[in-house]
């Protein structure tokens, strides 16, 4: 597999057509692990690295199903272009990207998993899925954990659980993550509240990618904050028992906005659509923020276009996946004129 | 004029004056309110760790006990507690075993619990202990090498090979 080939396509995650996949964009399971032979990263050599690193490659590589359908790609060697690309994809981690030394990533060819090496832990597992699916993620993932430990050795405390880099991972190292759409919580500047109902019972909210990063587009993600003391089902069914209330905080939203001020509205929605499809330069943040309004009013039929291609659009315009498809680097000014011709384009062919 | 994040007009014009150059900023609602935000919390790097010990070592914690905590150092690995302190992240799993008393009070107040209750590897975890061994044996190694003390290092390396060998051995029994 070549990361070419990669960016022509949309992942897992953005293919729009699971449950609740008006609002809920994907469920996101990973789980952290370390061998117990060698120290955390903080404290490995390169040579310690190396060991972890290769350990973690034929652990992967001995799983038979996944032959032809998993490539473990050298993260030390990437160009920073194909690093940024893995982590618009949501891939590998901006930790992963940045770090040094020796780390990897393996990657399954359907983006519905990828095993990242020798980040913040040894080994870091996520599963993805389209829209609100968080059991299937974790039937999924506890098997790869199974399958991974069946060549190695955890490190793992009778009473603390799985031992990982930072106290706050320590017990089941899971982090359960669902990414909402939520357009209309921001526009009634409800979602700062709502957030902070959601802190007091111990979740937490992040932007669409990840640790300090801003809600981009108004997509966030929602996961559990505490690891130890709960089992991982209890931690999944913590976080997918609140979605259903977010679902409809938006929803009320929404219907508020249709029923209250529809003119403006629908104004938003086709002036972003209009500056989507005509502008000639345009920022990467601009686009995710009209692009926001266009998905709001694709789902409230107040515009004909399809989630999957708007969930595309979101993705395809990100600056890595821009220059991937344009087949080489760009700056800032000239991505800004490619995404605009691409988007141009894009809506122009949905129209015919 | 145009918003210094994207194409929409600035309405805000903020002047900062923290540094020696004031620094101009021109920003429309959304940036100006993002900046303003992030201005009044910084964000840190972990702030649930950074917060828990700060809690943790406010309660009638004298000063040079804290410089004496500070200085502990974990035999496998050799991070001190100053620096686990300061980083957020501990160097090896024996950390959790030789800085119990003091991170146990710290995983409390992040998690709210001390006892794992999930997923256990299936392998068993006895030999867990004996593992860590080789985490100190492969950094003394290390260490003999770079003070060119071969003989030692050689005879580390044996260790290490008949250490790992007998847990292969353990294993495979099983």
């Amino acid at each position: 597999m070549h990361l070419n080939e990669l960016a022509e396509g949309g992942g897992e995650w953005l293919r729009g057509t699971g449950p609740e996949s008006d609002i809920v964009i994907s469920s996101r399971i990973r789980i952290a692990r370390n061998l117990s032979d060698f120290p955390f990263i903080r404290k490995a050599s390169d040579a310690d690295k190396k060991q972890i690193e290769s350990a973690v490659e034929q652990a992967v590589k001995s799983v038979t199903q996944w032959k032809n359908r998993v490539s473990y790609v050298n993260v030390n060697d990437l160009a920073d272009l194909d690093r940024q690309f893995l982590i618009e994809r949501q891939l590998i981690s901006r930790e992963l990207a940045e770090c040094n030394g020796v780390r990897s990533v393996a990657i399954d060819h359907d983006e519905k998993f990828s095993v990242m090496v020798n980040e913040e832990d040894h080994i870091r597992i996520q599963v993805m899925q389209s829209g609100l699916d968080l059991f299937e993620a974790w039937k999924q993932i506890d098997w790869i954990d199974d399958c991974i430990e069946e060549h190695v050795q955890y490190a793992f405390h009778k009473s603390l659980g799985y031992l990982t880099a930072c106290p706050t991972n320590v017990g089941t190292g899971l982090r359960v993550s669902v990414m909402l759409h939520l357009p209309a919580l921001v526009m009634t500047r409800e979602v700062d509240k709502v957030f902070r109902s959601l802190h007091k019972i111990n979740l937490a909210v992040r932007g669409l990618y990840g640790e300090g990063s801003e809600a981009m587009g108004d997509f966030y993600q929602i996961s559990n904050q505490i690891t130890l003391g709960k089992s991982e089902l209890d931690l999944v069914q913590q976080v997918n028992d609140v979605i259903p209330v977010m679902i409809e905080y938006e929803q009320k939203a929404r219907d508020f906005l249709a029923r209250e001020s529809q003119q403006e509205l629908k104004d938003r929605v086709s002036r972003a659509y209009g500056i989507l499809s005509t502008a000639q330069t345009i920022s990467s943040e601009e686009t995710m923020h009209l692009l926001s309004s266009v998905r709001m009013g694709v789902n409230m039929g107040l515009i004909d276009l399809d989630i999957p291609t708007l969930n595309r659009l979101f993705i395809h315009t990100q600056p890595a996946h821009l220059q991937k498809m344009h087949g080489a680097a760009l700056d800032i000014a000239d991505r800004n004129i490619q995404r605009a011709s691409y988007l141009q384009q894009e809506l122009r062919n949905y129209k015919n | 004029m145009k918003c210094q994040h994207c194409e929409r007009p600035a309405t805000f014009h903020i002047t900062e004056l923290t540094d020696e150059v004031p620094d101009e900023l021109h920003l429309c609602e959304e940036h100006a309110r993002v900046y303003l935000i992030q201005a009044e919390t910084p964000e840190l790097e972990s702030p649930s760790i950074a917060g828990a010990l700060a809690q943790h070592l406010k309660i009638g914690q004298a000063a040079e006990e804290l410089a004496r905590l500070d200085q502990q150092a974990c035999p496998i690995c050799g991070i001190t507690f100053y620096e686990f302190r300061h980083a957020g992240r501990l160097g090896c799993p024996h950390d959790y075993v030789c800085f119990e008393d003091k991170i146990e009070p710290i995983i409390m107040s992040i998690q709210n619990a001390t006892q794992h209750v999930g997923k256990r590897p299936k392998s068993g975890m006895d030999g867990t202990d004996r593992r860590t061994e080789l985490i100190r044996l492969r950094r003394d190694m290390e260490a003999a090498v770079g003070r060119e003390d071969y003989e030692l290092a050689s005879t580390l390396r044996d260790e290490i090979q008949n250490l790992s060998a007998s847990m292969e051995a353990d294993n495979s029994s099983e």
